[in-house]
């Protein structure tokens, strides 16, 4: 065992925080220790949490992990990782990253990691890094993991194969019916959450979405009889700025992880999530070899062939993987 | 991939103004860095709780309250306690001479005053993340 396996599984925060760094990096050797701690993980429940920007997620993630944290009673251990994506600048490279402004209330928790990640030019919402980030933290005992998209229109829908339990947040007024029927981001969700409660509006866009449900519910109970999904997916209304609709917003997702638990589907999304990360290793082991340095040549060379036009780029890769 | 300097951008104390804190975060990122930006009235216990969780290279405190001899020797403590001596500290804001001297001989590497180019920071923060 290396010696920062070591250290993340007896829960050295220093050493987690390195590790990441190097999961970041795409640093090649960091990879033994994710084989070291690959066994070690399995356990942890991994939540998303999407939605517009400006919905309110950062302030939701932090009234909710401190909900979970403190337990009903106050007297839990319970451990917290946060993963928080912004985007990175197409242009520069560079990021700002603020989700820790409106986490100030869990920064020096014993109990909570939060780590903020750039996107770094991964599209979908979420970073290349943060499938393999939850990994650790979940092999390192942090028994629930946030993650937070970056903010999200319509197609980021990359988070659904990462987590769990998808929470997508919709904030009051943000556009009519059609909006809400369209595809895309609400049709992830396993729990809604319409945010900003204290919004006049806010009851009406609960309306909405749930007679939207509603209609998927009955469509999907027509094409598919032993739909192996019969999860009620709630419509929460939240404050994330005075703290109602937390403890619901608890409960709905606790219940959540219960359902997937008892009805089998835990490991169904578990099989789906380590698919997603096994397809994406592929993909980035191709791509890293197409940009290795050694490559150069060959690779100059199918381009040149594409550019005269004499052979296909198709036929290039076909020849490639061969 | 290409390591990128990742920089928190804190500002500890009680005042409320940071458009300077703002405005060196803007240029960071502008450089290509990974920003951590916090918001107002950090205590240090949570700058150094946020530097160890992002693994920074750089931490940058802006103070204009006028406390800055007895919050930033508290931050590097903290950093130290931590095992990250060798995160590059600096200061800006409104600093005594005398002050940023003693303070540089505690562990900050720059005191930038008031009127330092944005330029300036950029360069040393990114000669010192590649030492």
């Amino acid at each position: 065992m290396t010696d920062l396996a070591n250290k993340v599984l007896k829960g050295d925060r220093l050493a987690l925080s390195r590790l990441i760094t190097h999961i970041e990096n795409y640093s090649q050797d960091h990879h033994a220790v994710l084989d070291q701690l690959f066994s070690h993980s399995g356990q942890a429940h991994i939540i998303g949490v999407t939605g517009a920007s400006g919905s309110g997620k950062s302030t939701l993630v932090n009234r909710l992990a401190l909900n979970m944290v403190n337990g009903k009673n106050g007297e839990s251990h319970h451990k917290i990782g946060i993963i928080a994506v912004d985007p990175t600048s197409p242009f520069s490279g560079g990021a700002l990253l603020g989700d820790r402004i409106r986490m100030r209330d869990l920064t020096s928790n014993p109990n909570i990691f939060i780590r903020s990640m750039a996107s770094r030019g991964a599209l979908g919402g979420i970073a290349r890094a943060a499938d393999s980030t939850a990994l650790v933290m979940d092999a390192a005992g942090f028994e629930t993991i946030l993650i937070e998209t970056v903010g999200a229109g319509q197609s980021e829908v990359e988070i659904a194969r990462l987590a769990h339990t998808t929470i997508v947040v919709e904030s009051p007024g943000l556009g009519d019916d059609i909006q809400a029927a369209k595809a895309g981001i609400l049709e992830i969700a396993d729990v809604l959450v319409v945010n900003k409660s204290d919004k006049a509006a806010a009851d009406g866009t609960a309306q909405t979405l749930k007679a939207m449900l509603a209609m998927g519910e009955e469509l999907r109970a027509q094409s598919n009889e032993n739909s192996r999904t019969n999860w009620q997916v709630p419509v929460i209304k939240t404050s994330a700025l005075n703290g109602d609709g937390i403890d619901d917003l608890a409960a709905a997702v606790n219940a959540h992880r219960v359902f997937l638990q008892e009805g089998g589907e835990w490991k169904i999304r578990s099989t789906a999530r380590l698919k997603a990360l096994l397809e994406r290793l592929v993909r980035d082991s191709l791509f890293d070899a197409w940009n290795d340095p050694d490559n150069q040549l060959k690779m100059e060379e199918i381009l040149r062939f594409a550019a005269d036009h004499k052979r296909s780029p198709y036929q290039s890769v076909r020849d490639l993987l061969k | 991939m290409e390591k990128k300097i990742r920089v928190l951008i804190a500002k500890p104390g009680l005042d409320g103004h940071d458009r300077g804190a703002k405005v060196i975060a803007r240029a960071l990122r502008d450089a290509g860095m990974e920003v951590i930006y916090t918001g107002l009235r950090q205590t240090p216990e949570m700058i150094a709780s946020a530097a160890l969780q992002e693994d920074v290279d750089a931490v940058g405190l802006s103070i204009l309250s006028g406390a800055h001899m007895s919050l930033v020797p508290r931050v590097l403590e903290l950093l130290k306690d931590n095992g990250q001596d060798s995160v590059w500290v600096f200061v800006g804001g409104i600093i005594p001479e005398k002050d940023g001297k003693a303070l540089e001989d505690m562990g900050v590497r720059a005191v930038y005053g008031p009127g330092t180019s944005t330029t300036r920071v950029v360069e040393d923060v990114r000669s010192a993340a590649a030492e």
